[in-house]
C-alpha cells in the first residue's frame, strides 16, 4: 500500500487528523493507567488470608452487664455452639480476625539486647525488632482457623492465661519469623515483648494475614497468643460447611439468646467470613467496577469518534472514490486505503499516547501512591487500541469499497 | 435573527440523526461521569456551620518527644490534646468560649420495659460547647462550669433520644441510666449534626455520625467512661491509655474567636504556653510548633476527602476530556462538509460574525441536549453512590446550584467545542467554493 497519497489527503485535513490523534492519545494513555490500576486492586482484594475463608462464621456478643467469670461464660457458650447440627468446632476471640479491621498491635524484639537498643533509640527502626498484629483466641483456634501449622506444636491447656496478662509461648508466622530471626528457625526462641516480658515461639503457621492491610512488606507480620478473651463483649467463630454458614449463624443466635437473654447481637455483626472479606474490600470493588466502567466508556466514545469521522470522509470523498474506481482501483484497494488511513492515525496517537500514558504515571506515582507502570502494558495498550481502530473504520470503509465507478461520470 | 439560526441549526442537526444522537450521548456522558464526582467532592468539602466557622479555631500543639518516630498505625497524635493541655488552655480563659470534648460510646437502660438496653454516641464535653457551636435546645439549656467542676451527673440529650426514652413526656428533670452511673437531664437539644462532624476524633465516621447526648467531661475521666477515639501515649514508663496521662493525647479542644487579631494573639499565646512548657521540660520540641488551625483550614489538614474519590474525579474530568476532543473533530468534519452552503450565504451578504454565532448555536444546542442527558446520568450515578455502605453516601445529592451548574458546564463545553469547528467555518472564502458546486 502506497502510503504517500493518504498523507497527502491527511495534510488537506490537517486539524481533523490532529483532534483525532490527540483523542486517540488521551484514549490510550488513560485507559493503559486505568487499566494499570485495576489490575493493582484486584491483586489487593485477591491477597490471600491463610484462614479457612468459606467455612468461617463469626457472631459478635456484647454483654450489658458487669460479668464477674466471663470465661466460664465463654465456655458454656461455646459448648452450647458445638452442639448446633452442622458447626464442626468454635472458638472465642476477643475482637481481632484477618481483615476485621480490629487490629492490636505489638513491638516484639528478637532478643533482650535487641529490645535494650530499641529503648535507647525510642525507636524500633533498626534495632531488629518489629511490629506485630497480635490475635488471641481460646484452645481449638488453629484448627478451627484452618491454620497451616509448619513447624513446632499448638499451645498446651495449660499456657493459657485469662485476660491481658503477659504469656510464657506464642505462636508467630512464617513471614514474622523471618523479619525476627532472619536464616534461622524460630522455633524455640526467647522474643522479648517488654521490659521482663520473655516470650517463647513454639509453633510457626504458614500464613496469617493482619486485620488491617498497611504494608506489603510487614502485613503478614502477625502472631498468636494464648490469651483467653476476657470482656463482655467476645466473637464467636464457627466453622460448618460453607453451605451451612447462614443457618450455622442463625441458630447462633438464638442458641445464644436463649441462654442469656440480656445481651445484645448486632444482626450487623453476624457475619460469615466472606461477608467481612467483601466488607474490607468493598471500596476497592466499587473503584474495580468504577474504572472498568470509565475505560469501557473511554473506548466507546473514542470508537464513536472515529467510526463517525470516517463516514464524513468517505460522504465527502464519493467522487473522488468513484474516479479512482473507474480507472482501476479494485475495491479492495479502497478499503485498504481507508483501513491504512485509519492505521496511520492510530499509529501516531499510540506513540503520543504512550509518553502521555508514562507521564500521567509519574503524575499519579506523586499523588496516589500508585507503583510504576509496567512496560508492557503500553504495547498491549497500542495493540487495543489499533484493533478498536481498525473495527470502528470497517463499517465506513465497506461503504467506500461499495461505491460504483459510475459514480465519476455524475456530476454533483 | 436568533430564531433562524436556531431553525437553522434544529435541521441541520436533524439531517444527521445519527451523528447528533452519538455527540449528544458522548457529552451526555462525560458530563454526567464529572458532575457526578464534582457534587460528591463538594458536599464533603463544605462549611459544616456556615454562619459560625469564620470564628471556630482549633489549638495545635506539640507536647512528642523529640525521638519520637511515629505511631504504627500512621495516627498523629498531635491531632489530640492531652488531658493536662487541654485543661490548661481551658482554664486560661484566653478565648471567648472555650471547649475540650471527647467521643463516648454508652449503654443506655430504658425505663420503659418495651426497650432493650441499647448503645448510643455522644459526647463527653465542658460547658461552652453548646453555646459556642449554637446548639439549639428544645428544653432546658447545657450545665453550669459549677457543675462541670462538681462532676456533677447531668446529661443533655438530643430530641430523638428523648423521644425514644420518654416518649412525647417531658425529658426534662427525669432520670436516665447510662453505662453504671443515673444522670439527671437538663436540657434536651434539637437533633444537630454538621457534615463532616468537624470536632470528632478523625477516627469517628464523620459524614454519618451524630451525638445523641453530652455530659460532663469531668465525669467521663473521673469515672474512666469509654472513650470513643485514638488514644495515642508516647510515656516510657509503659503506662499506656491513662487518660490524665501528660504523655496520652486523646482531647479535641476548640476556641471561639471575634476577630482575626483575638486569632493572631491566641495563636502568640499557644507559642509561649508551649515554650513555657519547654523551659519546665516538659515539651522538647520548639515552641513556633504550636498552630492555630481555623475550622476550613483544620478540615483541609484533616483531608477528609478520600484519595479514591478526587481519583475518580480526575477520571471523571479526563472522560469529559475525550468527549469534548470527540465532539470538536465531529462538528468541524460536519460544518467544514456544508462549506458550500457557507459560501453561498457568504456570497449573499452573510458576515463571518454570522457563521459564527450560527455554528456557535448549533453546537450550543447539542451542549444543551448533552447537559439535560448528563444531568439524568449525573441522577443516576448519584442515586447509585448513595447505594453505597461508604460513610459520605448518603449525602450525595444534588442542590440547586450543582444542578444549574451542570447545565452550565455542558453548553460551555459544547460552545467551547464548538468554537474552533465555527472559527474555521466561517472563515470558507465565498467565492471559490461557489465555482465548485
Amino acid at each position: 500500500m502506497e502510503i504517500r497519497p493518504i498523507l497527502a489527503t491527511l495534510r488537506k485535513h490537517k486539524l481533523t487528523a490532529v483532534l483525532l490523534t490527540l483523542q486517540v492519545a488521551l484514549t490510550c494513555a488513560i485507559v493503559c493507567n486505568v487499566a494499570f490500576m485495576i489490575m493493582h486492586r484486584m491483586q489487593r482484594v485477591s491477597v490471600p488470608t491463610g484462614i479457612a475463608e468459606k467455612a468461617l462464621s463469626v457472631v459478635a456478643v456484647r454483654g450489658i452487664g458487669k460479668d464477674e467469670n466471663p470465661w466460664a461464660r465463654h465456655e458454656t457458650d461455646l459448648a452450647l455452639l458445638r452442639q448446633i447440627p452442622g458447626v464442626e468446632s468454635a472458638v472465642a476471640v476477643s475482637y481481632s480476625l484477618p481483615l476485621d479491621q480490629n487490629i492490636a498491635s505489638y513491638g516484639v524484639c528478637p532478643s533482650q539486647a535487641a529490645l535494650d537498643r530499641a529503648m535507647q533509640r525510642m525507636s524500633l527502626q533498626g534495632s531488629g525488632c518489629a511490629q506485630a498484629s497480635m490475635f488471641d483466641g481460646s484452645p481449638g483456634l488453629l484448627k478451627t482457623l484452618g491454620l497451616d501449622l509448619v513447624a513446632g506444636r499448638d499451645f498446651r491447656p495449660d499456657e493459657y492465661v485469662k485476660g491481658q496478662k503477659d504469656v510464657a509461648v506464642a505462636i508467630i508466622s512464617q513471614a514474622f519469623a523471618q523479619h525476627l530471626y532472619p536464616g534461622e528457625s524460630a522455633l524455640g526462641k526467647e522474643m522479648a515483648a517488654g521490659p521482663k516480658h520473655v516470650v517463647r515461639v513454639v509453633g510457626v503457621v504458614r500464613t496469617l494475614l493482619s486485620p488491617v492491610l498497611m504494608n506489603k512488606g510487614t502485613d503478614y507480620d502477625t502472631m498468636i497468643w494464648p490469651q483467653l478473651p476476657s470482656d463482655a463483649g467476645v466473637e464467636y467463630v464457627l466453622r460448618s460447611a460453607p453451605q451451612d454458614r447462614r443457618r450455622v449463624l442463625d441458630a447462633a443466635r438464638t442458641t445464644l439468646l436463649k441462654a442469656d437473654p440480656s445481651r445484645i447481637i448486632n444482626p450487623k455483626r453476624m457475619q460469615t467470613y466472606s461477608q467481612i472479606r467483601a466488607q474490607y474490600f468493598q471500596r476497592d470493588t466499587t473503584m474495580i467496577s468504577l474504572l472498568f466502567a470509565s475505560a469501557l466508556g473511554l473506548l466507546f466514545v473514542t470508537a464513536l469518534g472515529i467510526t463517525g469521522l470516517a463516514n464524513f470522509w468517505v460522504q465527502q470523498r464519493t467522487r473522488t472514490i468513484g474516479i479512482r474506481r473507474a480507472i482501476g482501483a479494485t475495491r479492495t484497494d479502497i478499503l485498504r486505503y481507508f483501513q491504512t488511513e485509519n492505521f496511520l492515525i492510530v499509529s501516531f496517537g499510540v506513540l503520543l499516547g504512550v509518553l502521555l500514558a508514562i507521564g500521567l504515571n509519574l503524575l499519579l506515582m506523586k499523588h496516589y501512591e500508585l507503583p510504576r507502570l509496567p512496560l508492557w502494558y503500553l504495547p498491549v495498550g497500542a495493540v487495543v487500541l489499533w484493533l478498536l481502530g481498525q473495527l470502528a473504520v470497517l463499517a465506513p470503509a465497506l461503504r467506500a469499497s461499495r461505491v460504483q465507478p459510475v459514480v465519476a461520470t455524475r456530476s454533483v | 435573527m436568533f430564531g433562524y439560526y436556531i431553525d437553522l441549526a434544529l435541521g441541520s442537526l436533524k439531517r444527521t440523526p445519527v451523528l447528533t444522537a452519538l455527540m449528544v450521548l458522548a457529552i451526555g456522558l462525560g458530563i454526567g461521569a464529572s458532575m457526578t464526582m464534582v457534587t460528591v467532592l463538594h458536599v464533603m468539602t463544605q462549611d459544616p456551620l456556615p454562619e459560625r466557622s469564620a470564628h471556630l479555631y482549633k489549638p495545635y500543639l506539640d507536647p512528642l518527644p523529640l525521638k519520637y518516630t511515629g505511631d504504627p498505625l500512621g495516627n498523629d497524635p498531635r491531632t489530640n490534646l492531652t488531658w493536662p493541655d487541654a485543661m490548661a488552655l481551658l482554664h486560661a480563659h484566653r478565648a471567648e468560649r472555650q471547649a475540650a470534648m471527647a467521643g463516648g460510646n454508652l449503654l443506655v437502660w430504658p425505663q420503659r420495659t418495651d426497650l432493650q438496653p441499647f448503645y448510643v454516641d455522644g459526647r463527653y464535653t465542658t460547658p461552652d460547647f453548646f453555646a459556642m457551636f449554637g446548639i439549639p435546645f428544645v428544653a432546658g439549656a447545657g450545665w453550669s462550669t459549677a457543675d462541670e467542676k462538681a462532676s456533677a451527673h447531668v446529661v443533655v440529650l438530643d430530641q430523638t433520644l428523648a423521644r425514644k426514652l420518654f416518649g412525647n413526656d417531658a425529658a426534662l428533670g427525669r432520670s436516665v441510666r447510662l453505662g453504671d452511673i443515673s444522670y439527671r437531664v437538663v436540657g434536651v437539644a434539637a437533633d444537630w449534626a454538621p457534615k463532616p462532624l468537624f470536632y470528632a476524633d478523625a477516627s469517628a465516621s464523620q459524614f454519618s455520625d451524630s451525638d445523641q447526648f453530652f455530659l460532663p467531661l469531668s465525669v467521663a475521666v473521673d469515672n474512666k467512661l469509654s472513650i470513643n477515639g485514638n488514644i495515642s501515649g508516647w510515656g516510657s514508663d509503659g503506662v499506656p491509655n491513662n487518660l490524665t496521662d501528660a504523655s496520652t493525647s486523646w482531647v479535641q479542644f476548640w476556641v471561639q474567636l471575634a476577630t482575626p487579631a483575638q486569632a493572631a494573639a491566641y495563636g502568640q499565646f499557644l507559642v509561649d504556653y508551649s515554650a513555657a512548657q519547654k523551659s519546665l521540660g516538659r515539651y522538647q520540641r520548639p515552641a513556633t510548633n504550636a498552630k492555630l488551625y481555623s475550622l476550613m483550614g483544620w478540615l483541609r489538614h484533616e483531608n477528609l476527602v478520600p484519595d479514591d474519590v478526587r481519583l475518580q474525579m480526575w477520571l471523571a474530568l479526563g472522560f469529559l476530556g475525550v468527549a469534548m476532543l470527540n465532539i470538536v473533530a465531529l462538528l468541524l468534519a460536519k460544518f467544514l462538509r456544508r462549506s458550500g452552503e457557507i459560501s453561498v450565504r457568504r456570497a449573499m451578504g452573510a458576515r463571518k460574525r454570522d457563521i459564527f454565532v450560527q455554528f456557535g448555536i448549533e453546537s450550543a444546542l447539542v451542549g444543551v441536549a448533552g447537559g439535560l442527558l448528563g444531568l439524568g446520568i449525573a441522577q443516576f450515578g448519584l442515586w447509585s453512590i448513595r447505594q453505597r455502605p461508604d460513610d459520605y453516601a448518603h449525602l450525595a445529592s444534588m442542590d440547586p446550584s450543582m444542578l444549574i451548574g451542570t447545565v452550565l458546564l455542558a453548553i460551555i463545553a459544547s460552545v467551547l467545542a464548538g468554537m474552533l469547528p465555527a472559527w474555521r467555518a466561517c472563515r470558507v472564502p465565498p467565492a471559490l467554493q461557489l465555482k465548485t458546486l
